[in-house]
């Protein structure tokens, strides 16, 4: 929900980025308030999931220029798990297996380090497994899938809950969430942007990003931002995912050249 | 007529003559005890012969390509003292274990064994005392005779070795039927302020439709030079099950050279479970031999090393029967500067048709001068067969890495965990939980 006088949670600014000397980000602008839903969409190599991984601090994408600030710091000078303990959650596209770590000794590690940052107390198994419990419901999950290796032979709907199952844990204030949409029947996209939408309040943003209009109708956002050759080419609010929809990203990528971007 | 000798004429003798020197050093002390019975006797004295008629390996040999012994020729090893006091062995009990025999330097140490508490016809024993023990109902020591030195490959370099030494031997007899519950625990340990020769021998006797987990056990304490030579030999009968886990963890000054030969009749079940920790440079050669149809095999192997460690694993399945099935996965972490070697063959004859054999050999680099040498060997003559192997060398995946930070786990807990996911998909499969948990106190994983 947008709320004018919301703090700023997220502040973007002319950010460029390159991976292996190739230049992808060239010059994102972006602000997030706390309460926001925004949706990042564009067509595939756009830039959307760079951006997205430059927020979380993936060392293969080197900033080369512009500013993040989050919450007042600057999030560029801090490890991707400073990021994440200090509230910075990104549900992978392709979430990883780990075979060997056990899901809930893994999401217990996570959650204690947030806590520690936080200064409170970590919590033992006993304890946590009463947090982990509450949250299952929420994406709907078999608390067997607990004592599975982390996402090994989970299918892509089942990672995917896993993820937001971690967000859950994690309560993040801003949440990126990467073509969470991406290989999902209609049944697990309803279970996940119901998720989702549990877990957004007015203190925290959230952040989807996604090819398709189809989640937009499950998950509503308050903006629409359409990314093109590395930048925010054009913003609208939730009504402009329904145009691409129906008449293509050709159509406002053409508009926003013949405005000047 | 030229008279003069060749260089290499002259090359070659004077290294035979060292490398003879260095396997007669070895030989004059395997063969200082008497062996107590005629057999046994004759069994020494034919190992000696064998060894007597081959070289000590070099790296020119295919088998011992990247397992240089030059530095342990280099030694002078003396007899184990008879005399010592045992050492203290509490941190290396396992509480499961019921039944324990423990040898210091290869030679048996009643006051530190445990050895009551055995099931009915179950015989467990020192084999150089095996005439004593009058209680063996069902067991004539020299049924010994029938298995003690009987598995193909006996004649290889360092199991004869073995066995022109053979006074006293862990031995396991599980009669026909019997199920044994808990594991039987065989400890080695090598502690020596001298360099000392060490060569433990075991021999596990499962017969038909008979169960039994075994650990057998090498460590070191202190950081004394030792030279052991162990063999083990594993007999399973029709239907008869072993859950065989051997753990090397001898001091990092050790050199260790193992075997462990089995042999499965129809219908068996092998599992071995093989975690190399220790010395500075070890070798273990498997060998499986399945004899009859429909066996199982089940091999698990984990080499885990760093600073200038070497640790080479020769395994060899030899599938003689229809319906065999073999199941391998050996992973290597590699550290520092060390060097891992696995050498995995396979062969499936004309007569070992609808087998199954699947080999995987998984590899971790941790440094970048690590080293890991791998090479499966495939030999499939059989042509309804089901075979698979595979190599893989890498590093820690930096998107592991990195999906783990982004969940807020620093990026050294992150690799650690990453390091000891892939370890305890092995150490896992180890069925007794005492060590299991010992082994995960290993510095990468704690």
């Amino acid at each position: 929900m947008i709320n004018e006088n919301s703090e700023v949670i997220l502040s973007v600014r002319n950010l460029t980025a390159e991976v292996d000397g190739t230049l992808i980000l060239r010059g994102v602008n972006l602000e997030v308030k706390a309460g926001e839903i925004h949706a990042i969409m564009g067509p595939n190599g756009s830039g959307k999931s760079t951006f997205s991984k430059v927020l979380a601090g993936h060392p293969d994408y080197d900033v080369t220029g512009g500013e993040i600030q989050f919450q007042g710091q600057n999030l560029l000078e801090i490890e991707p798990e400073e990021r994440a303990r200090s509230g910075v959650f990104l549900a992978f596209q392709y979430p990883l297996e780990i075979p060997g770590v056990s899901n809930l000794d893994f999401l217990r590690v996570a959650y204690n380090s947030k806590r520690k940052h936080q200064g409170l107390e970590e919590l033992d198994a006993f304890d946590f497994d009463e947090v982990v419990q509450e949250k299952l419901e929420i994406v709907k999950m078999n608390p067997s899938f607990l004592s599975r290796s982390v996402n090994e032979g989970f299918s892509g709907g089942e990672k995917k809950r896993n993820e937001i199952l971690q967000m859950a844990i994690l309560e993040p204030t801003l949440a990126i969430l990467d073509e969470t949409d991406s290989g999902l029947d209609i049944d697990a996209l309803k279970i996940v942007a119901n998720g989702v939408n549990q877990l957004a309040t007015a203190e925290n943003a959230t952040i989807v990003i996604t090819h398709y209009q189809r989640l937009l109708e499950y998950i509503v956002p308050d903006y629409v931002h359409v990314m093109e050759g590395g930048r925010i080419v054009t913003t609208g609010g939730k009504e402009l995912a329904q145009d691409l929809e129906t008449r293509g990203y050709d159509w406002v990528l053409q508009s926003a050249e013949v405005s000047g971007r | 007529m030229n008279i003069q000798p060749k260089l290499s004429d002259i090359g070659l003798s004077s290294a035979a003559q060292h490398r003879d020197a260095f396997l007669s050093h070895l030989l004059t002390l395997a063969t200082r005890s008497q062996p107590y019975s005629p057999w046994l006797h004759q069994l020494r004295s034919r190992a000696a012969v064998v060894v007597q008629e081959q070289w000590f390996p070099t790296t020119r040999s295919e088998e011992w390509r990247f397992t240089d012994l030059q530095e342990l020729t280099q030694l002078t090893f003396a007899a184990p003292d008879l005399a010592i006091d045992p050492p203290e062995i509490t941190g290396l009990t396992l509480p499961e274990a019921q039944t324990q025999l423990v040898f210091v330097n290869g030679v048996y140490v009643p006051e530190r064994s445990q050895v009551a508490n055995l099931p009915p016809g179950v015989a467990i024993t020192p084999a150089g005392q095996l005439p004593r023990v009058g209680n063996l109902a069902q067991f004539e020591p020299d049924r010994l005779a029938a298995y003690l030195g009987k598995q193909p490959g006996a004649e290889e370099l360092f199991t004869a070795l073995n066995t022109a030494e053979l006074a006293e031997a862990a031995v396991v007899f599980i009669p026909k039927n019997c199920v044994v519950e808990a594991p039987i625990h065989l400890l080695f340990v090598s502690t020596s302020a001298v360099p000392v020769l060490s060569q433990p021998r075991c021999l596990v006797v499962a017969e038909a439709n008979s169960r039994v987990t075994i650990a057998e056990e090498y460590a070191g304490l202190g950081e004394g030079v030792s030279f052991t030579n162990a063999v083990t030999e594993v007999w399973l009968a029709d239907n008869a099950e072993v859950n065989h886990t051997r753990v090397q963890r001898d001091s990092h000054t050790a050199f260790h050279i193992g075997k462990t030969a089995v042999s499965q009749a129809r219908d068996s079940r092998y599992t071995c479970t093989a975690i190399s920790l220790g010395a500075k440079l070890s070798r273990h050669n498997l060998e499986i031999y399945q004899t009859g149809e429909q066996t199982q095999t089940v091999l698990n192997g984990l080499t885990m090393i760093a600073g200038e460690q070497l640790s080479d694993t020769h395994s060899a399945i030899v599938l003689t029967k229809p319906h065999g099935t073999t199941r391998q996965l050996h992973k290597c972490i590699v550290d520092d500067r060390a060097h891992a070697v696995f050498n995995g063959k396979v062969f499936v004859p004309q007569a070992a048709q609808m087998t199954d054999a699947g080999q995987l050999n998984r590899n971790l680099l941790l440094s970048p001068r690590a080293r890991v040498d791998t090479k499966p060997q495939l030999e499939i003559v059989a042509d309804n067969v089901k075979c698979t192997h595979g190599a893989a060398v890498g590093q820690l995946d930096a998107d592991e890495v990195f999906y783990l930070q982004s969940r807020g786990i620093d990026a050294v807990s992150a690799r650690r965990l990453l390091i000891s996911a892939f370890a305890y998909d092995i150490l896992d499969r180890i069925p007794i939980a005492s060590l299991r948990q010992s082994l995960t106190s290993n510095p990468y994983l704690s």
